[in-house]
């Protein structure tokens, strides 16, 4: 199975090809638009900002590449916020691949923005992706922008009101955790992901 | 709900893991992915790597522990130690590291918390601050405190610093509250409480753990995010699992 990684510039782009090397896969990590559209399944990863990450795309000609792919896809964190129609940060246009506008969390008391560290997650939607997530699982997340409840949310997670943790649309699918980072859970989501 | 982090610390020097007393007076602890492993088995929430010759020597992080880190595993893990640069952060975020923590060098040149925070987002953006309360009753804040030698007091009060680097990009604070580190009598509650009330990333306090009541004291009175120790974790005085099922008790949100 041909896995890869598009390299936007993400800088989380080592930790999640360890991870699936832990899995047995080796993903090659590339910008080569017939590599990514041979692939079987394609992962975007993504830590950053959201101008800067689809400044890349745009500069490495790989938007309309993105958006004609009809094999399984995977955003993580940044590259999941990128799959999405447009995000408050930076005000840009992403790939427009899942129907949901990007927001910024707003700081509170008690509520620090970024969130970061690791919360619950709770199943909305059943979904292969999601096979042996038992509810409370816990994921590792690190971002200051979400994506609201929506349709296309399969899980989400609860920081001053629930968001999207997964979300799923067509063949395009978002974790805003960290699977490479969220432990067992984690190695669980990209499992699936693989075998989809 | 967000749980609060239990984050045991290594400070890494010529490639090994080691603890000092009050900064001073370094032994070797064990390998360093050894460790890592142990610490991520027993439940770790997160793991900062503190390279603490790095920034007294003028050098940056050797990658190459990074790397071997972050190969094997799969909690986040930070790296701290004589980033000067964005290429040097790039270089170390390259390697697997989720965060980098700045200290000395951000105080040498503040802009660089902005230029981090630009080039990679503020949740990639830790920074530490290390202090010290002054006869004057000040907070004020201490660099280059991996080497006795050169450790200087600065005119800088800690609670401004916390404020500066907010504004320039900081996506995380450490206090490393040196008065009560290395001795084991708890974290320095009152000066989280009141860095707390400045500071609205999340807060990780550092310097003091020596028992589970110290912890729940932490994230209990000063309401920080994480909670980081070393030498408590180290010497196996106190095992995560038995700390989180602790803390669980006392009504504060753990990942068990």
């Amino acid at each position: 199975m041909a896995v890869v990684l598009v390299d936007a510039g993400g800088t989380n782009i080592g930790s999640v090809r360890y991870a699936l090397q832990r899995l047995g896969v080796d993903a090659e990590l590339t910008a080569d638009a017939a590599l990514i559209r041979a692939a079987d399944k394609v992962i975007l990863p993504g830590v950053g900002a959201a101008g800067p990450g689809m400044a890349r795309l745009h500069e490495l000609g790989l938007v309309e590449l993105m958006r004609s792919l009809t094999q399984p896809v995977l955003g993580v964190c940044l590259g999941m916020q990128l799959l999405c129609r447009r995000s408050e940060e930076a005000e840009v246009d992403c790939l427009g691949l899942i129907p949901a506008h990007v927001q910024r969390f707003v700081e509170a008391p008690g509520m620090r923005v970024p969130h970061m560290g690791w919360n619950q997650l709770r199943v909305r939607k059943p979904h292969p992706l999601l096979s042996g997530l038992s509810e409370k699982d816990w994921a590792y997340f690190v971002h200051s922008y979400a994506v609201p409840v929506g349709d296309y949310t399969l899980v989400t997670a609860d920081y001053g009101g629930e968001f999207s943790a997964v979300i799923a649309h067509d063949n395009f699918y978002g974790m805003q955790f960290h699977p490479e980072r969220s432990a067992e859970v984690g190695a669980k989501l990209l499992k699936n992901f693989l075998v989809l | 709900m967000l749980s609060r982090r239990i984050i045991p610390c290594l400070d890494v020097r010529d490639g090994k893991v080691v603890k000092g007393v009050r900064f001073r007076d370094h032994v070797v602890m064990g390998e360093i992915v050894d460790l890592a492993m142990r610490y991520r088995d027993e439940g770790a929430d997160e793991l900062v790597f503190y390279d603490i010759t790095a920034s007294p020597q003028e050098r940056s992080v050797d990658r190459a522990w990074v790397e071997r880190v972050a190969r094997v595993i799969d909690i986040p893990f930070c790296v701290a130690g004589g980033i000067r640069n964005v290429e040097q952060a790039r270089s170390v975020l390259h390697a697997g590291a989720d965060k980098i923590s700045v200290n000395s060098p951000a105080l040498e040149r503040p802009g660089l918390i902005d230029e981090l925070a630009a080039a990679f987002g503020v949740q990639c953006v830790v920074v530490g601050i290390d202090s010290l309360r002054d006869d004057d009753g000040i907070w004020r804040v201490r660099q280059y405190t991996g080497d006795p030698s050169r450790t200087q007091a600065l005119a800088r009060s800690t609670l401004d610093w916390m404020c500066e680097v907010q504004q320039r990009g900081a996506g995380e604070i450490v206090l490393n509250c040196m008065g009560s580190d290395g001795v084991r009598q708890g974290y320095d509650l009152e000066q989280l409480e009141v860095a707390r009330a400045v500071c609205q990333v999340p807060l990780i306090a550092s310097g003091g753990a020596g028992l589970p009541e110290h912890f729940r004291d932490a994230f209990a009175d000063a309401d920080v995010d994480g909670a980081l120790a070393a030498s408590v974790f180290h010497s196996g005085a106190i095992a995560i699992p038995a700390l989180k099922s602790y803390l669980r008790k006392q009504g504060i949100e753990v990942r068990l």
